[in-house]
């Protein structure tokens, strides 16, 4: 990986964010919280991380690839696939409206660049982001395959089949990585349903395991060139990313209760004050 | 027509076996995922001699429809296999979302379908997966009748586009369609010409029809039979040419009443041509343990059960 531009890097996040509390804001409805937490590791992932192709293709032959395992933070993923290019920007005005490419949960059917498979309902994506590492496996391809989860997903069972899958056939050209931000949709998940040792949780399923920092762009891509580093062992690897749900934005921080809500004129007015405009509103 | 007779007894799940190994020999991309019931779904001859394309997902049906819908991304064609209870109603959602809403080029192949796995019960048994199946959107139905259709059918959903749900059974059944029979998803098969009652029937019950037929000629009523190996897309041309000379019509399908093969043609007929049906499929119950006889009797869905329905509906007519 070429030496970050870290200031260029938190530019683009700072634009992403503001498209998001935008985009919810103009249907009031979508998910900003996760949203927010998640835009730094978005924006290390498509904008300096991953080898991407373009135009997008679906199969994603010859490339790494991202599965959004946890679609509600859909806002997030739709502002960074159109920072960077895959379709162009001010089609984000389109977000959760009838006849949009960018369906409320990310989804194929309309054709939207940049996405593979459907996600919303939860616990899915471990799943089919190692199939697809399994493809790359039998193809040759030495590309490597990125999924994020939420941290409250993780209640769901097919994770963990998942999690089994990954260790006994050895998937190991594939980073998972949750958003641990301790907030899942009725409260923290320590009051919902306890993740207690989510580290040693991993690692009995048998995952190499790595902690970071999901706020800090630095950190951030430390953390991925660690997680690089450790593929092609035998063994796959999870990032437990500790995030802030709400990140950017002083009144959305650390709360469930902008999971899925969004702000009115006012709350708009007061995070776009809190985020600066670098690359254009649309 | 010539006479429908059969010298051989196979069960369907073998020509799935079968079909899948050729699959591997021809086609690189065919891959083949398993939950812990290889032998039951008779893939070990597919995993003996493609070790590197066929993967063991252990008893987690969920995971296994989500890799292979993962797997697609790359170009391989997945056939999942385990029995068609785990197959559908217990991964429903990831099949909705990861498979047929996401358009994944997946091929998920049960076993065991139906009251015929026998003395399982009813845990096992389900009668509810092709009307499950069939109100996918972007999913396509088939219910093979025999060895031979089966491996037919299974070769030729690898050159469909599209996710596919393949649905066979556990016992010997006779071997009554040809080994050359080139398989067309969505195009129904006469398999006995007739005028007076047009019995359209699906996967094992095909060969119950056909018997039904030899009895009804007997006793002066000319049945027409036609197998319905497709149940979505139906071949909805088909069947009113033929209610079209017949005037009425009895399904038959080893599945509940609602939501089937009986269904369909209903809708197919209320639609287009409204003529008498009957119906012969499980009424709204679970099965139970015992011998695939006893129960295609005892849940009246045997050949018999076929005469009593044509008989009554010729006289609505």
């Amino acid at each position: 990986m070429n030496e970050p531009n870290i200031n260029e890097l938190e530019k683009i996040a700072s634009q992403v964010r503001r498209d998001i509390v935008r985009m919810v804001h103009a249907v009031n409805s979508g998910h900003p919280g996760g949203s927010l937490g998640c835009t730094d590791f978005l924006t290390a992932l498509y904008f300096h991380v991953m080898n991407l192709k373009k135009p997008f293709s679906p199969d994603g032959i010859g490339e790494d690839l991202f599965f959004l395992s946890n679609g509600h933070i859909s806002p997030v993923w739709y502002s960074i696939l159109a920072r960077s290019g895959y379709f162009d920007v001010p089609e984000l005005a389109t977000f959760r409206k009838l006849n949009s490419r960018l369906q409320g949960h990310p989804a194929t059917e309309e054709g939207l660049p940049g996405i593979r498979i459907a996600s919303g309902s939860l616990g899915q994506g471990l799943s089919a982001a190692i199939g697809a590492a399994q493809a790359k496996k039998l193809n040759n391809d030495d590309n490597t395959v990125y999924v994020l989860m939420g941290d409250g997903e993780l209640d769901e069972g097919q994770v963990w089949e998942a999690a089994m899958y990954g260790a006994h056939h050895g998937i190991d050209n594939l980073i998972a990585t949750v958003d641990y931000n301790g907030q899942q949709i009725d409260g923290p998940t320590d009051k919902v349903m306890s993740l207690l040792d989510l580290k040693a949780k991993w690692e009995a399923f048998g995952w190499q395991v790595i902690e970071s920092q999901g706020n800090d762009m630095k950190e951030v891509i430390k953390a991925l060139e660690h997680a690089k580093s450790l593929c092609g062992k035998g063994v796959p690897v999870v990032n437990l990313m500790r995030t802030e749900m709400g990140f950017g934005v002083d009144f959305m921080v650390g709360t469930h209760k902008w999971h899925g809500i969004a702000p009115n004129d006012e709350q708009l007015a007061d995070a776009l004050s809190q985020l600066e405009e670098t690359l254009g509103d649309y | 027509m010539t006479k429908l007779t059969y010298t051989e007894k196979k069960d369907t799940r073998s020509g799935f076996g079968a079909g899948l190994l050729e699959l591997g020999r021809t086609n690189d991309n065919v891959v083949g995922l398993c939950a812990d019931l290889i032998g039951s779904l008779k893939m070990g001859d597919f995993q003996k001699e493609f070790p590197d394309r066929f993967f063991q997902v252990g008893i987690a049906e969920a995971n296994m429809m989500g890799l292979a819908a993962g797997m697609t991304i790359g170009g391989k064609i997945p056939f999942t296999g385990t029995f068609a209870n785990f197959s559908t109603g217990r991964v429903y959602d990831q099949i909705r979302q990861s498979i047929a809403y996401s358009e994944k080029n997946v091929k998920i192949c049960a076993s065991h379908a139906g009251l015929t796995l026998g003395e399982d019960g009813a845990t096992h048994q389900i009668l509810e997966d092709i009307g499950m199946m069939k109100m996918l959107p972007n999913m396509t139905v088939i219910n093979p009748c025999d060895f031979n259709q089966t491996k037919a059918a299974t070769i030729a959903i690898a050159d469909h586009h599209g996710p596919v749900y393949l649905r066979f059974g556990r016992p010997a059944v006779p071997i009554f369609t040809p080994a050359d029979q080139k398989f067309e998803i969505g195009k129904a098969i006469k398999m006995i010409e007739g005028a007076d009652v047009t019995i359209f029937a699906t996967g094992h019950l095909v060969w119950e029809a056909i018997e039904a037929e030899a009895t009804l000629e007997a006793e002066g009523i000319n049945a027409e039979v036609i197998n319905i190996h497709t149940i979505k897309p139906l071949d909805v041309e088909a069947i009113l040419e033929s209610v079209g000379r017949t005037g009425c019509a009895v399904s038959a399908e080893e599945h509940q009443m609602n939501g089937g093969l009986g269904d369909s043609i209903a809708q197919t007929l209320s639609l287009h041509h409204p003529a008498p049906l009957e119906m012969v499929a499980v009424n709204d119950s679970f099965g139970e343990s015992g011998t695939p006889a006893q129960l295609m009797t005892k849940y009246g869905i045997d050949a018999a059960n076929i005469v009593k329905a044509a008989k009554k509906v010729v006289q609505r007519k």
